[in-house]
């Protein structure tokens, strides 16, 4: 047995000494209670309610009922003889050709068939985490920047800046028009990077957007679009929720724009998309990188060999996302039952006094809890939310966490429960404001 | 729709996407070209190229067939396992399914032959060995700082090591001398050149069994790298990539052994890199695994998994088929002692024709020596005869210079990748060469014809051979054109 001794200790990186990783931020205390005290309709009714993970549990049993009508998806189904051995052999890293076009083909019935989608353009990575970090390692070099829109995912600091030493410049968005992107807040950000001599990349945009809930407008797609083309960068569009949209003809990609204008210009944009959402599977590691641009896709297929979506997951999927009958059967279902679920929420919170930011797409909505606050700052926030966590035991994620620059929003997951703990949810909520109201009644009726 | 503008991409690229650092820009690919053009088939082109060039374990899949036939529950698709589906394919959480990395511990514990235990709790995913090695490098280098790595090394260390992290490798001289073994003295004299350059050296990373030697180190070496490690107070990373291919004596000895064995060793500086995909045949499934006895690399280094984790629903096959210790202790000895026969028919069949390799006890490949068969003993007469095996012979093997071997005249060649009738035409095709090559003729010799697709087989090497970033693998590269592609 080894004896161990005191070392000098030796250095590791800078990479891994850094914070940017983001996981040592006072918001993971949410996590921490949820874990300590999980809810449980049976066994731990008054337990925390995880609200702050954005989840699709409310589409799997249409996922299962295909499993069962089709063995020919697994491992075990009656393919050619030797067939196992062939997928467990393919590491290619242009990814199994069924595969990615069974991904356009899903990619192009979500929008709609208003925009088409090559499979050769159809780059494989284990997530669109890895999809994010690797186009990043692509467009930018260290010391360079991003330019990305508050309120953001927060998990964008670690995706985008941990390994790759690239920043992140905001471009702040708020309520006064509802978090808009606004070609005035774009040029503010693009000057912030200039007066810090930081050379200034990209733009990256998710629609429809995390954490606000709403799809980007066509209007708002072209300024953007302009923008980028003047000043000669990059447009990274994460489509992460296209088809969590609540009516297909509410979200708008920017796959459509470039289609209808020939494609001009084309070649600066990059759009990454994945199954975790839409599908419901984020165990599985399924994303993509689609890029107009022909350097970008051979440099991003070279690089995704650090990040190659299982042989055995891409060949399961193959096989369903072909079946044009399911997908549109899914796509369908899956936005009217999301749509519900929101319409549930925001009822529900609408009779507590609760406004939230209209949303049409999405796992979450984006809460108004502003006239609340006693102080208009982020420490009003945090001594907000203190509450919400440990006493009313709902785990929602503070607008601070996702870089929002206007204090009192939250973000609230609705599809990652059954019906009935959303509305226990919904009972504590409305419990928490009436204690509320009755607190300021008496406070009045003191004076 | 095609979109380029050169010009445009140049300056809108960053410096990672358009250097060479991913090696493809490599003259070996020509090698990949011409089995592509020609690929080998036993009844439908028997006088194709035959792929000897890839490092791939196909000799035990039906062991693993029999199982999963058995274990319809491993599966989240059959009736058996669809139950499972829903927790499955929503859990990501970056610790990995408990009974995946428990098995995983189970497992390599047991190719060591039980003589150390692993804790599930240190286990890394990564995307296959590739992520695992980039993963410890982003943990334990900054840019510009710099890993020691014996030579000859697998090429796609240049990609793996150093095209996102900027680390840089410096080689350590090994030759046939000392059957290339990694001396004390190599090591010392590659560090203090490092020291002299004012380059940082964070480590060394050695792999054990070898890639492309096909043998394991013996105690004495091992002991010898830990304790330089230790003295210096730089990391070391053993990849054990091919630990369950050893099929001979002596028998396999693993870094964790070691440190059971040794006094005063700095733990925090030991990590080891593992993969299912030439043990088990598995690169498809992408497992790659970085354990580490370092609590902040374990922390770290599983915050940067969420770049790379293994697919849930391949951990919950895997996570059934580790830990049933029948099959696992089954497949293991057989598949050892399958690759120990190949190993055997095609070494001897070498010997008859003259050719010795590296005596070795492990891997999917020989370390072959044609030294005597080059016209002149430099890189340029081991091109020129690489390209002679490639056009006339028909084999794709790897040169040595694509290892960065400082001695020209070996060859890398893969024998586990084909059936027994496949390794017969080969060995056929190599005796009728060297039949041709050695024979003494009064007359001078006709000159190689060469065919008109070969024709652009490049002949120079890149001259600086120190940092060679241009150097490739075929290791898990495949071409567009790759029949493997084709057959889905």
């Amino acid at each position: 047995m080894a004896i161990e001794i005191e070392q000098p200790c030796v250095e590791l990186s800078n990479v891994a000494v850094s914070e940017t990783h983001g996981e040592d931020s006072p918001y993971f205390a949410g996590w921490k209670a949820y874990d300590e005290n999980p809810y449980d309709e049976l066994t731990n009714p008054s337990g925390v309610i995880q609200m702050g993970l954005a989840e699709n549990q409310v589409s799997f049993d249409m996922v299962e009922k295909y499993l069962e009508q089709h063995p020919e998806a697994s491992t075990w189904g009656k393919g050619a003889p030797g067939w196992f051995r062939e997928n467990a052999l393919f590491q290619d890293y242009h990814g199994l050709k069924s595969f990615r076009t069974a991904m356009a083909s899903f990619m192009q019935q979500i929008r709609g068939g208003r925009a088409k989608f090559d499979p050769d353009r159809v780059v494989l990575t284990a997530g669109a985490t890895a999809a994010n970090e690797l186009l990043t390692f692509i467009l930018a070099n260290p010391g360079d920047a991003l330019l990305v829109p508050t309120p953001y995912y927060p998990g964008f600091d670690r995706d985008l800046c941990w390994r790759t030493g690239v920043k992140i410049i905001p471009i702040h968005c708020d309520s006064s028009n509802n978090f808009q992107i606004t070609p005035k807040a774009l040029e503010a950000a693009y000057q912030q990077a200039v007066s810090t001599y930081t050379k200034v990349r990209a733009v990256l945009i998710t629609n429809p957007s995390n954490p606000l809930g709403a799809t980007i407008q066509r209007s708002v797609l072209e300024d953007i679009l302009e923008f980028v083309t003047r000043k000669n960068i990059h447009l990274v569009s994460d489509e992460i929720y296209s088809g969590s949209a609540f009516s297909a003809d509410e979200f708008v990609s920017v796959a459509e724009i470039l289609e209808a204008r020939d494609y001009k210009d084309a070649e600066r944009v990059h759009i990454v998309y994945s199954l975790s959402k839409d599908l419901g599977l984020p165990g599985f590691r399924v994303g993509t990188i689609y890029s107009y641009n022909d350097r970008v896709v051979t440099t991003a297929r070279r690089m995704s060999s650090f990040t190659l979506i299982s042989s055995q997951t891409q060949h399961l999927l193959a096989t369903m996302l072909s079946d044009e009958e399911f997908t549109e059967n899914y796509i369908k279902t899956n936005r009217e039952r999301l749509r519900k679920r929101y319409e549930m929420i925001i009822d529900g919170l609408t009779s507590s006094g609760i406004e939230c930011l209209k949303g049409n797409a999405g796992l979450f909505c984006w809460m108004n809890l502003s006239p609340l606050l006693e102080k208009p700052t982020r420490e009003g926030e945090l001594e907000l939310w203190n509450p919400i966590l440990h006493e009313v035991r709902l785990n929602i994620s503070p607008g601070s966490s996702c870089h929002c620059s206007e204090p009192g929003w939250f973000r609230v997951c609705f599809a990652n429960m059954s019906e009935q703990t959303l509305e226990v949810a919904l009972d504590r909520i409305r419990n928490f404001m009436h204690e509320r109201a009755s607190v300021n009644r008496s406070l009045f009726s003191n004076r | 729709m095609g979109f380029t503008s050169e010009i445009h991409d140049y300056q809108l690229l960053s410096k990672i996407a358009t250097n060479d650092k991913h090696g493809e820009n490599s003259p070996y690919f020509d090698g990949w070209k011409a089995y592509d053009r020609d690929p080998f088939h036993p009844t439908k082109n028997p006088d194709g190229v035959i792929q000897m060039g890839l490092a791939e374990n196909q000799l035990s899949f039906d062991l693993i067939e029999d199982w999963i036939m058995e274990n319809p529950k491993a599966s989240i698709c059959t009736p058996e396992g669809v139950n499972q589906f829903k927790h499955i394919a929503n859990f990501q959480d970056y610790h990995g399914l408990p009974e995946f990395t428990k098995g995983v511990a189970n497992f390599m514990s047991k190719v060591r032959g039980g003589r150390v235990k692993f804790d599930p709790d240190r286990i890394l995913m990564s995307g296959g060995a590739t992520g695992a090695n980039e993963l410890i490098m982003f943990c334990l280098a900054d840019p510009g700082d710099a890993f020691l790595v014996p030579s000859p090394y697998y090429p796609a260390f240049v990609r793996d090591l150093c095209w996102r992290t900027g680390i840089q490798i410096i080689p350590v001289h090994c030759d046939s001398s000392n059957n290339f073994k990694i001396t004390r003295e190599a090591l010392e004299e590659a560090y203090q050149k490092a020291q002299e350059d004012n380059i940082n050296v964070k480590g060394l990373i050695i792999t054990n069994p070898s890639n492309p030697l096909g043998t394991t180190l013996d105690r004495e070496t091992l002991k010898s790298a830990v304790s330089f490690i230790n003295e210096k107070n730089i990391h070391l990373v053993c990849d054990e990539i091919y630990a369950a291919t050893v099929f001979n004596s002596p028998g396999y000895v693993s870094v964790s052994e070691i440190l059971q064995d040794i006094e005063s060793i700095n733990l925090d500086l030991i990590h080891v890199i593992y993969s299912l995909s030439k043990d088990m045949g598995l690169p498809g499934f992408r497992v790659g695994i970085v354990y580490s006895y370092n609590e902040e690399v374990v922390h770290c280094g599983r915050k940067m998994s969420s770049f790379g984790l293994v697919s849930s629903q391949t951990q919950h096959l895997l996570g059934a088929m580790l830990n049933d210790d029948e099959f696992v202790d089954g497949f293991l000895k057989e598949s050892s002692r399958r690759l120990g026969k190949r190993h055997s028919v095609f070494t001897k069949g070498l010997e008859k024709e003259g050719i010795s390799c590296l005596p070795s006890n492990a891997g999917l490949f020989v370390w072959m020596n044609l030294r005597k068969l080059l016209k002149e003993q430099t890189f340029e007469g081991e091109m020129m005869l690489w390209r002679d095996i490639i056009n006339e012979v028909k084999l794709n093997v790897s040169p040595g210079s694509s290892f960065d071997c400082k001695e020209p005249g070996w060859f890398r060649v893969c024998f586990a990748n084909m059936d027994d009738e496949t390794v017969e035409v080969a060995l056929r095709r190599i005796r009728a060469f060297v039949g041709k090559e050695t024979t003494p003729s009064s007359s001078p010799k006709k000159p190689v014809k060469l065919k008109r697709w070969n024709s652009n087989l490049r002949l120079s090497l890149s001259s600086s051979r120190r940092f060679d970033e241009t150097v490739l693998s075929p290791h898990n590269m495949m071409s567009p054109h790759s029949p493997l592609v084709q057959a889905t």
